[in-house]
C-alpha cells in the first residue's frame, strides 16, 4: 500500500521540528539550490519544462514554459510572485505544507527567481492563516541568517530577497491579477489581461506567478533531475501531487501520489468511507470543480482524466461526501461562499450569484417549482464564461454538476416539502447524539 | 462616436460585423467598430473617453474568428477587445449566442435594481431603461423564481460631496464615475468599497468627493445612482427643451445644453465638443446658472429722480434721460466706457461703435481688473484676429505640444478646459508642463507639471531664463501660454514675446472671462477697433469709418479703465457708460467706486442690481445670455456662436439698448445711430467689416523690471481666483458653493511656523485673517491668498497682487 504514496514534498513533514533550516537541511535541503547555483539559468528552466511540472493551483498551465514567457530582453525588473492565497473550499495542501516545511518552498523561490532572472520575489499568504505567515516570515529569516537569501547567494552573484505578503481576506486575491493589485496595495479585482502578467505584471514588470507547490516542486526537480519527476504520473500529468482527503473518510489528511492514482486508491489509503455509509458525491479539486459520483471513483485523477469526465483536477482537494449528505444543502453552502466572495467587479458573477443562493436557498426550504431547476441552469449558462474572471466560473460548477447527477434530490425537496435529510447524521458527532437526543 | 477621426493616416484594419466588411484604424475596439457597420453594442462602463475597462460585460459578441482562424470559445467583451486583422464578430444581431448572453447580463443587472424609474431623475434618459428595452426580457425572472426575488437595498441616498448624491441601490458599479475622477480631473476621491453585490462607490471619512469637475460622474451615470442636489427630483427628462449653448463662465467656450422648462433653466449640461472641451465641463459651466434668476436681477429700466432715488421708467424715456446726460458729458470733458469681461462679441462690438461713433471716443477698455498699456500693445500686436484657422494655438495643440509653460496662469483654477486637457497631453503623451508661477499648486501636480519657482515680479526674468535652459530649455515644439494676470507684471509679457521670438515656440494668451477675447476682436481697447484695426492707424480708421458711414473715427489714443478712473476722479471725463464691472474687480477698487460717484453722469447697463447700479443716473437692464443670441471668443480665437435658450421678449442685449441711446444721442446732434437694433443685424455687420487686413499694430516692449524688492520689508503677495468663489455668477447655488475650496493662506513652512496656524495678512489696503497652510516649496518671501473668497475681495480688502504685504499671527 504505502509503495503508492510517493513523499516528496510530505516527507519531512513528521521530522522532528520539521520547519527548521536545521532539519531541512539535516535532511539535504537546500542542496538542490548549490546545484542550482552552479546551472546556466536556462538549463533550470529546461530541466523544469523536461520534468512536466503543471502548475498545481489549480489551471495545470506548465511551469516552465510560463517562466520561459519571461521577456528577457525587457529592462524592467523580473519579479517571481508565489501564490499561497489559499482559499478554495476543500483545498488544504498549501497552507500544510507552509507549516510543516517552509524551506521547502522558500528554497523553491530561491531557484525559480534565480532562473527567471528575478531579485525580488513576493510570497503572498492568505492573512487569515497568521501563524502560517509567521511560520514562512521566520524561515526567510532563517534562510537570510544562513547566506541563502539576500547579496551575493553563496558567492554566486545572485541577489534575492523575499517579501511575505500578507493577505487581506479575500477568495478573489487567489485570482493571479486581483493578487497582484492586492500586492501592490489596491483594491484586490481581476485586471484586464492583456497584458499579460509575464509582460507586464506586478509594478508594470514581467512576472511569473506560480502556486506554492509548484515551486515547492523546483527542488526536487532540481535535485533528482527532470527524468525521475517524469517517470511519475500519467503521460500528460508527470510527477506527484498532494491529495487533501476530507469529509466523511475515515482518516482525512494529506496523502501526496503520482497523477493518475484513482479516488477509489486514495480512499483505501484513508481507511475508507465512514464507518457503515457509502460515498456519494466528491469534488476532485475543490468546489469550484464539477462534483463527481460513486461511478467516477475509477478514474485517473490527473489532468486529462478529470477533463474527460467534464470536470477539472483543480487542486487536488477530494472533499467526499456520503449518502447522509443532502447535496442541495451542500451546493447551496458553496454557492453563499461564491456570493460571499464575489469581488463585485462584474454583473453576472456579482448579481448571479446573488440570485443563485436566493433560489437554491427556496428550493431546500422546498419552496419554488422544477422550473426553478431549469432556471437555474439558465442562469449558470448566463454565468459561465460570460464573467470576468474565473470566480464566476467556478459559481456554477457545484450547482450544474449536482443538477446532472441528482436532479431527483432537487426534486424530492419539492415534495417533500422541505429537505428529506436529516442534517445532523452528515455530522461527525452523529452517532454520539443520535441516542442522546432521543 | 464621440472621438475625433485621427487626422494622419493610420493603419486600416479590415474586419467583418455581423457580415459586414468594414475597415476601421488598427487598435479600434470592436464595439466602436461595430458603430461603423450601424450596429449598436449595448453597454454600460464603456465610455470612448475612459479606459476600457470590461466590468459590466453587457457587450457581449462572439468571435468565430480572432484573425488567426481560431474563434473564441467563450463570448468577449466588445469594449476591451481590438480589432484584428481578417476578425469575424458577430453582435447580437447575427449570434443568438451573443444575444443570449447579452439578454443574461441585462437580466443579472435589473435583479438588483429598484423599479423607481417613475421617481428617478435618469427614468427617460437612462441608458439601463433604454437598453433594457431595447436588449432585455420584457418580464423578470427573478421575483418569479424561488420565494420572489429579495433585492438588495440601501438606505438612500448618501452625499458624495456637498453637490453630489449617490443613490446607491441603483448603481451597477460599472465604474465610469470613479475612472472619470481618476483618469480625467485625477480627483480619485470616490472609489469602490465593500464587495459582491454590496459593492459601492464610497469616499473616505472627511474626505469627500471635491472636485471641479465632479458633475461630470452624474453625466455619463449610465442609471440615475448619481445626481445633483441642484436637479434632483426637480424635473422629468422628457418635459424638458434641450438647446446647445456655450459656457460664459471662463475663456475656453466650452460646448454646453441647457435644459429648461416653461422659460426656466433647470440644468446645465456638457455639450460634446471633441475640439474644444470634448464631453466634459467644470461645475461652474455645469451648476452656476441661477445668477440670472436672483432677487436682484433688473427687470425694468430706472432713472434718477429729483429727490436723488431711482424711479421706474419707460425705455423711451430711459433712452431719451441717458441721451441727454451723455450729451452734456460729452460737453463737459467726454465720457468713458468699461464694459468688463461678461459680454458676448455682438454686444462688446456695439460698446466699440457706440464709443467712437455716438459718443466720439477711444476711452473704452473691457478690462475690468489690474491691466496695463503693455497688456494693450500685446493684445493689439499678438492676440487679436487670430484664430484656428490662421495658426493659433489650439486645445489640440496642447495635446501635441512637447513642452507646455504656463505663465499667470493656473489653469486649474482659471480655464477648467485646458487643465483637462494639458492633464491628458502630460498623461497620455508625456507633455511637459512647466509653470512659472510661486508654488506648486495642486493643479500643476496633476498634470505631472514642474515647478519654475518666481516670485511675483519675477516672471521676466524666469521667461528670459528658459531659452537654453539646461534643464526646461525650450524650443518650437513649445507652447507658451499666458495668463491675463501677467499684465499686472511690467515687462512679462514682452519677455514672453521675446522668448517665443527666439524660441519660435507658440505663444497664446488666456483670459479669465467669456467674453474678454470677444472683447478684443470687437475694439473695446482704447488702441483697438474693430477686427485689430490700430487706433493709430489712419488707414484703419478710415477703413472703419467707411464701414461704418461715418466721415471720421476720433484719431487721439483713448484712455485705458484706469486711466478712465483716474480722468472721472480728476474731472477730465464728466461721464461714464458701465457694463458688467464689479469695482471690486478694478486695479484700485476704491478709485472706481470713487469715479462712479465723481461721474457728472453715469449710465449703467446690468443684469442684477450692484453697486454700479445703484450709483448710475440710468441703470438698464440686459439680457442675459440665456435669453438672447450670441457669439464668445474662446481663448484659441474660435468663434463659438450660440442662439438664445429662452423667449423672453423683454428682455434686451446690450447692443440694443445702445442703439436705442445712440438713436437719441443722433437726435440731440451728437454722432451717428449704430445702424442695427438686433443681433443678426451686428453679426452681419461684423461679418461685412472683417478683420483688418492692413498692418497689424507693432508691439511696444517694456524693459524687463528688475527685481528692485530686495530689502524691501515684508512679504510679496500673490493671488488669484479659485474658480469656485464669491463670484456673482455662482451666486444661488449654495450646494455648489459648498464645493469651493476653502479660503486659505499658502505660506512657507517657516512663516507658519513663525505665525501659527492662523495668520493675518496686512496690506496697503486693508487686513484680513485667515488659516495658513503649507505650500512646502513656495518662493521665499512670498504669500498667496485667493482672490475672490473673501469679504469684498483681495484687491478691496488687502492689496493689490504682487505688492508688498506684512503676516502677523493671527487669532481666527
Amino acid at each position: 500500500m504505502a509503495d503508492v504514496l510517493t513523499p516528496v514534498l510530505t516527507d519531512d513533514w513528521d521530522a522532528e521540528r520539521s520547519w527548521t533550516l536545521a532539519t531541512y537541511e539535516s535532511r539535504g535541503g537546500y542542496g538542490a539550490l548549490t546545484k542550482a547555483l552552479a546551472m546556466p539559468q536556462d538549463d533550470i528552466i529546461t530541466a523544469v519544462k523536461d520534468s512536466g511540472l503543471r502548475g498545481r493551483g489549480g489551471a495545470g498551465f506548465p511551469t516552465g514554459m510560463k517562466w520561459s514567457f519571461i521577456p528577457q530582453d525587457n529592462p524592467k525588473p523580473k519579479y517571481l510572485v508565489v501564490n499561497a492565497d489559499e482559499s478554495e473550499p476543500g483545498t488544504c495542501k498549501d497552507i500544510p505544507l507552509m507549516m510543516a516545511t517552509p524551506h521547502t518552498l522558500v528554497e523553491g523561490v530561491i531557484i525559480s527567481s534565480f532562473a527567471i532572472r528575478a531579485n525580488h520575489a513576493f510570497i503572498y499568504i492568505r492573512g487569515e492563516v497568521l501563524h502560517v505567515i509567521r511560520r514562512v516570515q521566520a524561515a526567510v529569516a532563517e534562510a537570510y541568517a544562513a547566506g541563502h537569501l539576500g547579496k551575493d547567494i553563496h558567492g554566486s552573484g545572485y541577489d534575492l530577497d523575499i517579501v511575505v505578503h500578507a493577505g487581506a481576506g479575500a477568495y478573489i486575491c487567489g485570482e493571479e491579477t486581483a493578487l497582484l493589485e492586492g500586492l501592490e496595495g489596491r483594491r484586490g479585482q481581476p485586471r484586464l489581461r492583456p497584458p499579460f502578467p509575464a509582460v507586464a505584471g506586478l509594478y508594470a514588470s514581467p512576472t511569473v506567478i506560480n502556486n506554492v507547490e509548484s515551486i515547492a516542486s523546483v527542488p526536487s526537480i532540481i535535485g533528482n533531475g527532470p527524468a525521475w519527476f517524469a517517470s511519475m504520473g500519467t503521460e500528460k500529468s508527470k510527477g506527484f501531487g498532494i491529495f487533501s482527503l476530507s469529509g466523511h473518510v475515515t482518516n482525512p489528511g494529506q496523502y501526496e501520489a503520482p497523477l493518475g492514482i484513482t479516488l477509489r486508491e486514495l480512499i483505501d489509503l484513508a481507511g475508507g468511507i465512514r464507518e457503515g455509509h457509502q460515498l456519494k458525491f466528491w469534488t476532485p479539486g475543490g468546489s469550484s470543480t464539477p462534483l463527481l459520483t460513486d461511478q467516477h471513483l475509477d478514474l485517473p485523477l490527473d489532468f486529462e482524466g478529470m477533463a474527460g469526465a467534464g470536470t477539472m483536477l483543480g487542486t487536488r482537494a477530494l472533499q467526499l461526501f456520503d449518502e447522509t449528505t443532502c447535496v442541495v444543502r451542500a451546493v447551496l453552502r458553496w454557492t453563499e461562499f461564491y456570493k460571499h466572495e464575489s469581488c463585485g467587479k462584474c454583473t453576472p458573477c456579482r448579481e448571479g450569484t446573488w440570485w443563485l443562493v436566493q433560489t437554491l436557498a427556496a428550493l431546500e426550504r422546498g419552496e419554488g417549482s422544477e422550473s426553478d431547476l431549469d432556471l437555474l441552469l439558465d442562469q449558470c449558462e448566463n454565468i459561465l464564461g460570460r464573467s470576468f474572471c474565473a470566480l464566476g466560473d467556478g459559481a456554477t460548477s457545484p450547482i450544474s454538476s449536482s443538477i446532472k447527477f441528482f436532479r431527483d434530490e432537487y426534486l424530492a425537496h419539492l415534495t417533500h416539502g422541505g429537505c428529506p435529510f436529516d442534517a445532523a447524521a452528515s455530522t461527525v458527532w452523529a452517532g454520539s447524539l443520535t441516542g442522546a437526543d432521543a | 462616436m464621440t472621438t475625433t477621426p485621427d487626422k494622419t493616416a493610420t493603419d486600416l484594419v479590415s474586419v467583418t460585423i455581423d457580415g459586414i466588411q468594414v475597415d476601421v484604424p488598427k487598435d479600434t475596439l470592436v464595439i466602436r467598430a461595430a458603430e461603423q457597420v450601424g450596429v449598436q453594442i449595448p453597454r454600460f462602463c464603456d465610455h470612448p473617453l475612459l479606459a476600457p475597462v470590461g466590468a459590466c460585460r453587457q457587450c457581449l459578441v462572439e468571435v468565430p474568428d480572432a484573425g488567426n482562424g481560431r474563434g473564441f470559445p467563450k463570448p468577449q467583451a466588445a469594449c476591451t477587445l481590438p480589432v484584428a486583422p481578417g476578425m469575424v464578430v458577430s453582435t447580437q444581431i447575427t449570434s443568438e449566442v451573443a444575444d443570449k448572453a447579452q439578454q443574461g447580463v441585462m437580466e443579472f443587472l435589473l435583479i438588483n435594481h429598484p423599479l423607481d424609474c417613475p421617481v428617478c431623475d435618469k427614468g427617460g434618459e437612462c441608458p439601463l431603461q433604454n437598453q433594457a428595452m431595447s436588449n432585455g426580457q420584457g418580464e423578470s425572472r427573478f421575483v418569479a423564481s424561488g420565494s420572489g426575488g429579495v433585492k438588495r437595498t440601501f438606505p438612500k441616498p448618501i452625499n458624495l460631496s456637498p453637490q453630489v448624491l449617490l443613490d446607491r441601490e441603483r448603481c451597477i458599479v460599472c465604474q465610469r464615475c470613479t475612472r472619470f475622477a481618476e483618469e480625467i480631473p485625477g480627483d480619485p476621491f470616490i472609489a469602490l468599497v465593500e464587495r459582491g453585490a454590496m459593492q459601492q462607490i464610497g469616499i473616505a471619512e472627511n474626505a469627500p468627493f471635491l472636485s471641479y469637475f465632479a458633475g461630470n460622474t452624474i453625466q455619463i451615470c449610465p442609471v440615475g445612482a448619481l445626481t445633483s442636489e441642484s436637479y434632483r427630483f426637480r424635473s422629468r427628462p422628457f418635459d424638458l427643451v434641450s438647446s446647445p449653448s456655450v459656457a460664459e463662465h471662463d475663456a475656453c467656450g466650452s460646448a454646453i445644453r441647457v435644459d429648461h422648462r416653461r422659460g426656466k433653466v433647470v440644468r446645465r449640461l456638457a455639450g460634446n465638443d471633441p475640439e474644444v472641451n470634448e464631453e466634459w465641463i467644470t461645475d461652474k459651466d455645469r451648476f452656476a446658472f441661477t445668477y440670472a434668476t436672483q432677487d436682484d436681477r433688473l427687470t425694468y429700466p430706472q432713472v434718477r429722480d429729483t429727490d436723488g432715488s431711482l424711479r421706474p421708467a419707460s425705455w423711451p424715456e430711459a433712452f431719451a434721460v441717458a441721451a441727454r446726460g451723455l450729451a452734456a458729458a460729452r460737453q463737459q470733458g467726454g465720457v468713458g466706457v468699461l464694459t468688463g469681461g461678461r459680454l458676448t462679441g455682438e454686444d462688446a462690438y456695439a460698446y466699440s461703435k457706440f464709443a467712437r461713433v455716438a459718443l466720439g471716443t477711444n476711452d473704452v477698455d473691457f478690462r475690468a481688473r489690474p491691466h496695463s498699456a503693455e497688456e494693450a500693445s500685446f493684445l493689439a500686436a499678438h492676440v487679436v484676429a487670430t484664430g484656428p484657422d490662421g495658426g493659433a494655438v489650439t486645445f489640440g495643440d496642447l495635446e501635441t505640444a512637447a513642452t507646455v509653460v504656463l505663465v499667470g496662469f493656473e489653469p486649474e483654477d482659471e480655464a477648467g478646459a485646458i487643465f483637462l486637457r494639458l492633464r491628458k497631453s502630460a498623461v497620455h503623451h508625456r507633455t511637459r508642463v512647466l509653470a512659472v508661477a510661486p508654488f506648486t499648486t495642486r493643479g500643476l501636480s496633476k498634470m505631472n507639471g514642474t515647478l519654475l519657482p518666481t516670485a511675483p515680479g519675477d516672471e521676466p526674468a524666469t521667461l528670459a531664463s528658459l531659452l537654453g535652459h539646461a534643464d526646461h530649455g525650450i524650443d518650437s515644439t513649445a507652447v507658451i501660454l499666458v495668463g491675463e494676470r501677467l499684465a499686472t507684471v511690467p515687462g512679462a509679457l514682452s519677455a514672453a514675446v521675446d522668448l517665443a521670438a527666439r524660441s519660435g515656440a507658440r505663444l497664446a494668451w488666456v483670459p479669465r472671462r467669456a467674453g474678454d477675447r470677444g472683447a478684443v476682436e470687437a475694439g473695446c481697447l482704447p488702441n483697438l477697433l474693430p477686427g485689430g484695426r490700430p487706433v493709430a492707424d489712419a488707414a484703419a480708421r478710415v477703413d472703419a469709418a467707411t464701414a461704418w458711414g461715418v466721415d471720421s473715427l476720433p484719431e487721439a489714443p483713448g484712455r485705458d479703465g484706469d486711466a478712465i478712473v483716474a480722468a472721472l476722479l480728476a474731472g477730465d471725463l464728466g461721464g461714464l457708460v458701465v457694463a458688467g464691472v464689479e469695482p471690486a474687480d478694478t486695479t484700485d477698487p476704491a478709485a472706481t467706486t470713487a469715479a462712479l460717484a465723481a461721474a457728472s453722469f453715469v449710465v449703467a447697463l446690468g443684469l442684477r442690481a450692484n453697486d454700479v447700479t445703484r450709483a448710475a443716473d440710468v441703470v438698464l437692464p440686459v439680457a442675459p445670455v440665456t435669453d438672447k443670441a450670441g457669439t464668445f471668443v474662446n481663448w484659441e480665437g474660435r468663434v463659438r456662436g450660440f442662439d438664445a435658450v429662452l423667449s423672453n421678449p423683454a428682455s434686451l442685449p446690450d447692443l440694443r439698448v445702445l442703439a436705442g441711446i445712440a438713436e437719441e444721442l443722433a437726435a440731440l446732434g451728437h454722432g451717428a445711430p449704430l445702424g442695427f437694433r438686433t443681433v443678426e443685424e451686428v453679426w452681419s455687420e461684423m461679418a461685412q467689416i472683417g478683420p483688418w487686413d492692413g498692418a497689424r499694430a507693432a508691439f511696444e516692449p517694456v524693459a524687463l523690471a528688475t527685481s528692485g524688492a530686495q530689502g524691501a520689508q515684508g512679504l510679496v503677495l500673490s493671488s488669484w481666483k479659485l474658480m469656485l468663489d464669491h463670484g456673482s455668477m455662482q451666486d444661488g447655488d449654495k450646494h455648489l458653493a459648498a464645493t469651493a475650496r476653502p479660503a486659505v493662506a499658502r505660506v512657507g513652512r517657516a512663516v507658519h511656523d513663525a505665525c501659527g496656524p492662523t495668520v493675518t495678512v496686512t496690506g496697503d489696503r486693508g487686513s484680513i485673517t485667515l488659516p495658513a497652510e503649507v505650500a512646502p516649496d513656495i518662493v521665499d518671501g512670498v504669500v498667496w491668498l485667493p482672490a475672490g473668497s473673501t469679504g469684498r475681495g483681495l484687491l478691496a480688502d488687502v492689496a493689490s497682487p504682487g505688492t508688498r504685504v506684512t503676516v502677523t499671527g493671527g487669532t481666527p
